[in-house]
């Protein structure tokens, strides 16, 4: 395996954790707008005591994302940033606001108006960032940027040409995925009525993940025939279309018959087997069709040694996260086993 | 305004945000560590009310420092897209361990400001201890970056593309170690002072309140020592400033002919056209003796260098003379601390003079850094990466730089202003009487 394919793979892993944490904490966010019902004080109380103490963390899996492609990748940076100018400001706009808000709606106890215009920005950011998101990652899919050499980096649909249906697609797709992460986290956080609440906008979520997910296939075959063909006709594809579909299957019905852990790690299944799979099908493309993740090669010693500190970064890492969820998320912080509570 | 004009504002409004966040980032959890650690050892309830309320004060400025930060490793693609192709696979190197640097800073910040019940008291201690060396190891990694900018090594360049790249020499260009203990010494003394004028102030009301004393006790030893420090730090820089970027040494300090034995210019304004500083007050001698310990030394004026490569003399001079006396007075500060601390039986001084002195110079230190900040980055220019890419060949192509430049900077504004206020609430309800803290516990008065 070539060095570009490995940096290739560790930032489609980092991505997958990113949307495995840091789109459960733009979930959160999503369902603080959504909360409703005689308990939306306590959704939203819920909400912001699952996120308080990892939020910031699990931020840092996107930063990874894009150092890790300016050393690795750095004509690709260069490419991206300036063709997806517009969505990355406002996915900017949408990290800014979402984490300020958050901190200041947490130490504004007691102030009743400002908490709730707090609340108001942090969930509208919440919301936005994973469309800016989505919609920048479908653009890169999509073919729609030709970076011709000698255009100066400019694309040339200009500056909009991220702003079509097939990206926008991709946007609610992100946005809805990012709500099934997080509502299937909190109903393993919560519990009783609370529990219900979040079990059931899980399968609402499930359901507008699958939809998204239709409309998204149906426009890549209109709009992003590489990543398309990439979703159809590769030999891998028809097993890793199985086991993401097993995977929401198993979801469905461990939401349906409130096995919340098991639908937890079913639903976590399933993100990553989108994102991987996104990533397996524009491969060996970062910005489809005109930048490879050879052509954006930096020098092999530069590569070579980003893998090593990646490597080493991860052995420190992985314990600390571990400590961290074990600290925050309980007893069985990963458990998939749903016991059955005590008779009596 | 020039687009590129947009770009350089932008980026220069991020920068000055977030370095202040960033600044607090580093120093305020040795602070609230230290206080931790004089609780658990004392058992006295005001030290861990210290803890918890510098901890609550720091959560809001991280929140800021993280999402500013992030803006910014975006906007170094956004604006400056052409200098990160060129550098990005030279300077990676210091950007992916402070990734690492802030994943535990992120982590172990998250197991103090919520662990305090669920955590033992050994591995929370730890986990602010852990805090604090990642927070320094973030700014020491990110300032090589910045070292690399103003000393570009570790490449050899052909027709405008790098060849021959190591990362590992690059990360440690020339004159790498002045900037970084400058910088990491800077977080201390601004944060310290800026921390010690406020309780100094609420001491002046209210002078046997044992939490403020406690306070100003932490804050104000740390910074003494790093004010002290800093002036020796800075006469290693201006060494290796006049080693490795001479024309930078000759911007800030106003000289323009080159020449032995050269004065050190305190104050002046600098007049490009007629190459002189007017109305300075020189000292003979002064800056051989400083950029090379030798009286006699040759040190090189602005004149021996193309005119096209001088950075805006003006500003860059006049932002060294702000830095150098804000620290001079800090240091001032520093030894007054020590002098009456020492002849008080090393207790925090509570003389209302003293106090008023330190409340006065809270944001001196804040000041000082953000003037240090703009003596190195506009004392780089025209250059991005210096004698390497100029910022003008650096900039986006994309248009209308000026929609995302006030897009940000009311952003900026706005959160600060939201910080200030919430900071003044925080401080506001800081225990009025000496053992309020305790009464509050129902430990006792």
């Amino acid at each position: 395996m070539a060095a570009a394919d490995i940096l290739g793979a560790a930032m489609l892993a980092a991505l997958v954790f990113y949307v495995l944490l840091g789109g459960a904490d733009f979930g959160g966010g999503i369902w603080d707008l959504l909360a409703s019902g005689p308990r939306a004080r306590e959704q939203r109380a819920a909400i912001e005591h699952a996120i308080g103490p990892i939020w910031e963390a699990n931020h840092v899996w996107l930063i990874l994302v894009i150092v890790v492609l300016f050393t690795g990748f750095p004509p690709a940076f260069a490419a991206i940033s300036i063709a997806l100018f517009v969505p990355l400001v406002l996915l900017l706009v949408g990290i800014v606001l979402r984490g300020a808000a958050f901190t200041f709606r947490v130490y504004h106890a007691g102030n009743a108006p400002m908490q709730s215009a707090w609340g108001v920005a942090f969930s509208v950011s919440s919301v936005l960032a994973p469309l800016a998101l989505g919609a920048s990652v479908g653009a890169l899919a999509s073919g729609r940027l030709r970076l011709q050499p000698g255009s100066g980096g400019v694309p040339e649909g200009g500056w909009f040409a991220w702003l079509a249906p097939f990206p926008l697609a991709i946007g609610v797709y992100a946005a809805a995925l990012f709500a099934l992460v997080a509502a299937a986290y909190l109903a393993v956080e919560t519990e009783g009525a609370l529990r219900e609440d979040f079990r059931k906008r899980a399968i609402g979520a499930a359901v507008a993940v699958f939809l998204a997910a239709a409309v998204a296939l149906g426009l890549s075959w209109l709009e992003a025939p590489i990543v398309f063909e990439g979703l159809t006709r590769r030999g891998w594809s028809l097993p890793f279309h199985l086991a993401t579909g097993a995977a929401a299957v198993l979801a469905f019905w461990a939401l349906a018959t409130r096995r919340v852990r098991l639908a937890r790690a079913a639903v976590v299944a399933q993100a990553a087997l989108i994102v991987a799979g996104w990533g397996a099908s524009q491969y060996p493309f970062i910005v489809v069709p005109d930048v490879t993740l050879a052509s954006a090669s930096a020098p092999a010693r530069t590569q070579h040694l980003l893998i090593l500190a990646l490597a080493g970064g991860s052995l420190l890492l992985f314990p600390c996260l571990y400590l961290l969820f074990r600290v925050f998320k309980g007893q069985r912080a990963f458990s998939m086993i749903d016991r059955r509570p005590r008779a009596g | 305004m020039s687009d590129l004009l947009y770009a350089r504002w932008l980026m220069g409004t991020s920068l000055a945000f977030h370095i202040v966040f960033a600044a607090v980032g580093v120093a305020m959890p040795l602070f609230m560590v230290l206080a931790e650690w004089r609780w658990r050892r004392t058992g006295d309830p005001v030290w861990e009310d210290l803890a918890r309320r510098w901890a609550k004060g720091t959560a809001i400025l991280f929140a800021v420092g993280a999402v500013s930060g992030t803006v910014i490793s975006f906007e170094l693609g956004l604006l400056w897209p052409r200098f990160m192709a060129l550098a990005g696979p030279i300077i990676g190197m210091p950007f992916s361990l402070e990734g690492f640097a802030f994943f535990t800073e992120a982590i172990f910040l998250g197991i103090y400001l919520y662990g305090w019940e669920r955590v033992s008291p050994r591995l929370h201690l730890a986990s602010g201890a852990v805090v604090a060396a990642s927070g320094a190891a973030s700014a020491f990694f990110v300032t090589l970056a910045n070292a690399w900018m103003n000393r570009p090594a570790g490449f050899d360049l052909v027709d405008g593309a790098a060849t021959g790249i190591d990362p590992i020499v690059a990360m440690f260009p020339p004159g790498w170690a002045h900037e970084v203990v400058h910088v990491v010494l800077s977080c201390y003394v601004a944060t310290a002072f800026a921390v010690a004028g406020i309780h100094a102030w609420a001491l002046r009301r209210d002078p046997v309140n044992r939490f403020h004393r406690a306070a100003l006790a932490v804050v104000l030893s740390v910074g003494a020592v790093a004010a002290l420090l800093q002036p020796l730090s800075g006469d290693f820089s201006a060494r290796q400033i006049a080693a490795t970027q001479p024309v930078k040494l000759a911007a800030l300090e106003g000289h323009f002919h080159t020449e032995r034995g050269a004065p050190l210019r305190i104050g002046g304004i600098p007049d490009v056209e007629a190459a002189e500083t007017r109305f300075a007050i020189e000292i003979p001698f002064g800056l051989s003796i400083l950029a090379f310990h030798d009286p006699r030394a040759e040190v090189k004026g602005l004149l021996d260098f193309p005119r096209d490569v001088w950075p805006p003399v003006l500003p860059v001079h006049f932002a060294f003379q702000v830095m150098v006396g804000l620290g001079t007075l800090l240091a001032a500060v520093a030894v007054l601390f020590l002098v009456l601390a020492w002849r008080g039986g090393w207790k925090v001084p509570t003389d209302r003079r003293f106090l008023l002195a330190v409340a006065i110079s809270a944001p001196a230190g804040f000041l000082a850094l953000e003037a240090g900040w703009l003596v190195t980055e506009l004392g780089r220019q025209p250059y991005t990466a210096w004698g390497v890419l100029r910022t003008a060949q650096a900039v986006t192509p994309v248009p209308n730089l000026a929609a995302p430049f006030w897009i940000f900077t009311s952003i900026y504004l706005f959160l600060g202003v939201v910080v200030i206020a919430l900071l003044r609430a925080q401080i506001a309800h800081a225990p009025a009487s000496p053992d309020a803290a305790a009464a509050a516990r129902g430990e006792g008065a």
